[in-house]
């Protein structure tokens, strides 16, 4: 039996970006001991790339926005295929969320009359975004991690020790949840640093690890997004919910390779930012669909006006949600109408003066500056799709945050499921992760508390288990001969990003995703055999490695629901399938393991990891249906939905 | 413009030692040093150790030295250095190593605890916050900060003398003093905490000879020294070098 | 803290462009300031052509200055002064510029190596920064900063003089006019971009929006302090340039080309 380092924490969250904080905080709040796990550095993940801004309604720039219309427009971005009562708490109590940063020191960008400011964007009706330039998830992770800091001051004055009550252990990875019968019972991880295992025990783990774009080749999201979170709860039994929508950004960099989908925020469009074609069309107009048509201008001359007087234009088509973007994208590049490094032009330099631009969108034109060369004041951007966010994810209790069929397993931010629907909108993210990590937080610490003096007890076979399923990498090369050489765990990577990018991408087509299948088989095979050099001590291979599990689980899911959902939906669009279809419209998939006894060892590696089911959706309770007109409620929902 | 094959020198080792290693790589059109360090990693060394994240200078990760100066390597691009130059990239100094690139960073989050936090007002609810922008404007300045920690590896005071570690909390922690009491909804004042007197007194403000390191360095392009630490040396001499606000404090002490 | 090691690298840095080049140029451009200066502030001579008074002798406040009519020589200190008369009064720029936040990040990098450049290891084996004395006098620099204002003042004044011809009669000017006019125009930049200047003026307010006149001053101080570097040397080489045009006119080796 391996000695492990073992701890006692009421609530451990993993992951350490804005819902891990916020759920952290939460907890600690609620007289939980807390402890955070993250595999960068405190106060480096991915939440700070977040640059447009937190969607809140808290109506300071147009006072006509409030909660129901903020619920209609996430509804409507999710194409009714949201978690209705997720999007409800979520209008409800984002603004709250956000004046309680101010308390803790945020800085936002203020009105005229001081209050915070918000701009435009994507999907919302209202400027409703509370913003910092464009760096706002930067100001949204240092403020929770200077009130993390406050709060370790606060215990540091009462017990002389800063980790008395909130500890956060940085650059650790975790690769088991542990249970006990059907209860949490605590993590199993490894520090990166020193390669050494350690065991948390707690009743209760909060899940906000994140998304899973590192499973596609042009993504905007960093080597952590490896969808740990989600092959966390798979393992551990919880369910994934809706994994085939994946949000493709419309606007990534496509040049130089070195940064292919690196993000341009969608805040240059708010901010009359134009897209173009290489022959000069504003093509936008071309692609909105009936849906959206009696809310988009006509026009360019109409739309151009909407910036200045927005009560009386309609929005430029540049602002329809990304979904549509990001297609209208791809058909204009594939129609040979793209930019010379296959992309299309996005243009400032023509919309607004110099100094304008440098002001509000700081960090693009220092981007643009540093990495490819362009000075966005002077000429147009290149800009294509990028794989940016997933909506689907673990399947959770709206209220609650807890993990289905997990006692102890809470999620909150991109790892949960349900909230976004088919296709989140800009800036709705970074009010989910303060409103359900919140929430999560609060009832991890509430589960913990409740639970007493009868902890779970972790299981020492499933701590050597877990223990020996992160060490072998390292006797790959000598181990079983006859399966063949060791493998170069970035090469499977590398195919494996491929394999998701051209057959499960952004335009999906029945026989592709079953070669990605099989191909996905065939990399689950070799990567049994992932092998790697030198030892423990923060060894990239090995993490890779490691991380290879987590990808290939989630990217099966992925393919599998894709394949599944005959229809066109969000962030979900099948060429086979153009259209969306009603009948789809009150079903989600559920990916769960086949095999959910054993280890991934027993899994039978050809036949594949993830079984699906169908479930019907809870009906949307009848005065949230009221908030819309009848004629838009006939375009999404099923016959039978309409007249309950 | 084509592929070349470029000349690496890659500090490799640990506390025990470690020296620094030749290399030949591929280097192509648009590239920065991290992609050079990445395909190392690919192809020649899978153990070699740096620390990076987002790779689009937004989180600081990625801090190292290259050719002597401390940068990101995510934002270095190769068409800066010549074909024909030896590139040798280095772990941050001012820090213990822990492997090849890496090191720990941690007397920062020392620090980090060290600063007080911000102290809200009393009686202002959520929501009731009311702030100018020209009021907020110095603040988000420093805000901007990604804790890349170049400046606490180049600032001397700590890079060439370690015993000062203990008294100087370095340019990215004083400008967080400087950054709250800029805030203009700050109430540490009416706390008793004196926020200008505690940056000499506890935070070694005086140890700066403000020779802008720090702000040589600074990937977002802050001005540290002009903005935030002299300022701050301003503010405290309001404190405690100025005569009259002297003698005023001797006289209300008795 | 983690105590530990840091990575074994011998080398005092890695540097490979000129790094020695900045601190040497600045080094070099104090150390003949210095020489110049020294050498005219002793000299106790050629300092005064009517109606061009240099700048190091301006106020001249001893006995035995120079008679300048209407100009800036008030006999404050009595006969015992023996020695040049410019030393009284060239403690105050002195100090300005000694104390100054730029000057002396150019003579800490310069003259002392500390650091001699960014990740240059530096040679001492002790630091302790402007934490005790004498360093620690450095915070006086906003009291030079009041004296600069005046002596600025006087310079100003002088300038105005420098409209007068050799006879005192208002209505002139020649060549050396245009030199202090450039040198108190660069006199008065560089000491109202000041640091101290800027945290005087708004710098040390909480709240710019209930202030917006001083506000305003604060931005444009804060325009003119960016660029204190530039005006630091600017006015460093005008000011050499106005005393050494009065030298060369007060020892007759060039006569001042009258422009009216």
């Amino acid at each position: 039996m391996s000695v492990v380092d073992r701890q006692e924490w009421d609530v451990v969250v993993v992951g350490a970006g804005g819902a891990g904080l916020r759920a952290a905080i939460e907890a600690r709040e609620r007289g939980a001991r807390t402890a955070v796990i993250c595999k960068s550095l405190f106060g480096k993940a991915h939440t700070v790339m977040a640059e447009g801004g937190i969607a809140a309604a808290m109506g300071n720039v147009n006072s006509g926005d409030d909660w129901q219309v903020h619920f209609r427009d996430t509804m409507r971005g999710g194409k009714f295929l949201n978690q209705w009562r997720m999007a409800e708490l979520h209008a409800q109590e984002a603004p709250q969320r956000v004046w309680e940063l101010e308390t803790w020191g945020a800085l936002f960008d203020r009105t005229k009359d001081g209050r915070i400011s918000q701009r435009n964007f994507g999907g919302h009706e209202y400027p409703r975004l509370a913003h910092v330039g464009d760096r706002t998830g930067l100001e949204l992770i240092r403020t929770l991690q200077q009130k993390i800091v406050s709060l370790q001051q606060e215990d540091f004055r009462e017990t002389g020790d800063y980790e008395s009550r909130l500890k956060v252990f940085q650059e650790c990875t975790v690769t088991r949840v542990l249970k006990d019968g059907e209860q949490v019972s605590g993590v199993f991880g490894y520090e990166r640093e020193s390669g050494r295992f350690f065991v948390l025990e707690a009743p209760a783990v909060v899940i906000a690890t994140g998304g899973i774009g590192k499973s596609f080749k042009v993504t905007s999201n960093s080597w952590e997004y490896t969808g740990d979170g989600h092959a966390l709860a798979l393992l551990a039994g919880a369910p994934l919910l809706n994994m085939e929508f994946v949000q493709f950004h419309p606007t990534g960099m496509v040049w130089p390779p070195s940064v292919k989908g690196i993000l341009v925020t969608e805040s240059v469009r708010g901010d009359g930012g134009v897209l173009r074609n290489s022959e000069g069309e504003r093509f936008m107009f071309d692609y909105v669909p009936d849906v959206f048509k009696d809310k988009y201008a006509e026009s360019e001359e109409e739309g151009d006006r909407w910036y200045d007087d927005p009560d009386h234009n309609r929005r430029p088509p540049e602002l329809l949600p990304r979904d549509e973007v990001a297609r209208a994208i791809n058909a204009e590049v594939k129609a040979g109408r793209g930019s010379p490094h296959g992309g299309v032009f996005l243009d400032v330099s023509t919309r607004m003066p110099a100094e304008v631009i440098k002001r509000r969108l700081p960090s693009m034109y220092h981007q643009f500056k540093e990495l490819a060369d362009v000075d966005i004041t002077a000429e147009a951007m290149e800009v294509g799709p990028t794989c940016h966010y997933v909506m689907g994810g673990i399947a959770v209790d709206s209220d609650s945050a807890a993990a289905r069929g997990v006692p102890g397993l809470f999620a909150a931010g991109e790892v949960a499921g349900g909230m976004h629907g088919s296709n989140r909108l800009g800036g709705n993210s970074l009010s989910d992760l303060l409103v359900f990590g919140r929430r999560a937080g609060l009832h991890a610490a509430e589960y913990a508390s409740a639970e007493g003096a009868g902890r779970p007890r972790v299981d020492d076979v499933q701590v050597d288990a877990a223990a020996a399923e992160a060490l072998r990498p390292f006797s790959a090369e000598g181990g079983e001969p006859a399966d063949g050489p060791p493998e170069n765990p970035y090469t499977l990577h590398q195919e494996l990003q491929q394999t998701m990018n051209d057959l499960v991408g952004i335009i999906r087509r029945e026989h592709e995703m079953e070669r990605a299948l099989q191909k996905l088989a065939e990399l689950r095979v070799r990567a049994r055999r992932a092998g790697v050099e030198g030892h423990r001590q923060f060894n990239p291979g090995w993490h890779l490695a490691l991380d290879l599990r987590n990808m290939l689980l989630v990217s099966e899911c992925v393919a599998r629901a894709a394949l599944e959902r005959t229809e066109s939906r969000g962030g979900h669009t099948r060429e086979d399938h153009a259209g969306m279809d009603r009948s789809w419209r009150n079903v989600n998939l559920l990916c769960a393991l086949t095999d959910p006894t054993g280890g991934l060892a027993g899994t039978d590696a050809v036949r594949g990891q993830i079984a699906l089911t169908r479930e019907r959706t809870e009906p949307i309770r009848p005065d949230l249906l009221a908030l819309f007109e009848k004629e838009e409620l006939v375009k999404y929902l099923a016959e039978e939905e309409l007249y309950e | 413009m084509s592929s070349y094959e470029a000349r690496f020198k890659v500090w490799r080792g640990d506390v025990r030692g470690g020296g620094l290693e030749d290399f030949a790589v591929e280097v192509n059109d648009g590239e920065v040093v991290l992609d050079i360090i990445h395909r190392l990693q690919a192809t020649q060394t899978p153990d070699l150790a740096v620390r990076w994240n987002c790779k689009a200078g937004k989180c600081g990760s990625c801090s190292a030295e290259i050719n002597g100066r401390p940068r990101l390597l995510c934002m270095t691009r190769m068409s800066v250095f010549g074909r024909d130059e030896t590139i040798t990239v280095t772990p941050l100094r001012a820090f213990p190593v822990i492997r090849d690139l890496v090191t720990d960073v941690g007397f920062n989050y020392a620090k980090a605890r060290q600063v007080p936090s911000f102290v809200a007002p009393e009686g202002v609810g959520p929501g009731e916050y009311r702030m100018m922008q020209e009021d907020v404007d110095r603040s988000q300045e420093f805000r901007k900060c990604i804790e890349c920690f170049l400046c606490q590896d180049t600032c001397h005071v700590v890079r060439d003398h370690e015993e000062n570690k203990p008294a100087f909390a370095g340019p990215r922690f004083l400008m967080r003093v400087a950054e709250l009491d800029m805030h203009p909804l700050d109430a540490a004042e009416e706390t008793g905490l004196d926020r200008k007197g505690t940056a000499q007194d506890e935070h070694g403000l005086g140890y700066c000879n403000i020779t802008k390191c720090c702000t040589e360095v600074c990937p977002e392009g802050i001005r540290i020294t002009d903005n935030a630490l002299i300022p701050l040396k301003e503010r405290a001499v309001d404190r405690k070098y100025d005569p009259l606000v002297w003698l005023g404090s001797k006289i209300r002490r008795r | 803290m983690r105590t530990g090691t840091r990575a074994a690298i011998a080398a005092p840095h890695l540097r490979t462009d000129r790094w020695w080049l900045a601190p040497a140029a600045t080094a070099a451009g104090l150390l003949a300031f210095v020489v110049y200066s020294t050498w005219r502030a002793f000299a106790n001579a050629d300092y005064y052509a009517a109606p061009y008074v240099s700048p190091f002798y301006s106020p001249c406040l001893a006995e035995n200055c120079e008679p300048m009519k209407a100009g800036p020589n008030w006999e404050l200190f009595g006969s015992w002064w023996g020695i040049s008369p410019a030393i009284i009064i060239l403690i105050f720029p002195l100090g300005f510029r000694l104390t100054c936040y730029y000057y002396r990040k150019a003579y800490y990098r310069g003259f002392w190596a500390s650091p001699p450049a960014c990740a240059v290891a530096e040679p001492h084996a002790r630091y302790t920064g402007e934490t005790r004395f004498p360093l620690i006098l450095q915070n006086i620099h906003r009291y030079f900063f009041y004296a600069a204002i005046l002596v600025a003042g006087i310079l100003t004044y002088d300038t105005v003089l420098a409209f007068r011809d050799e006879n005192y009669q208002w209505g002139h000017m020649g060549l050396g006019t245009l030199v202090f006019l450039l040198n108190i125009v660069l006199i008065w930049a560089y000491t109202i971009s000041c640091h101290s200047c800027r945290h005087i003026v708004g710098g040390k307010l909480k709240h710019f929006s209930r202030h917006p006149v001083r506000y305003r001053m604060w931005q444009w101080v804060g325009r003119l302090n960016a660029r204190h570097m530039q005006l630091a040397w600017a006015s460093l080489v005008s000011v050499a340039l106005a005393d050494f045009y009065v030298y060369l006119i007060a020892s007759g080796a060039f006569d001042d080309p009258r422009l009216f």
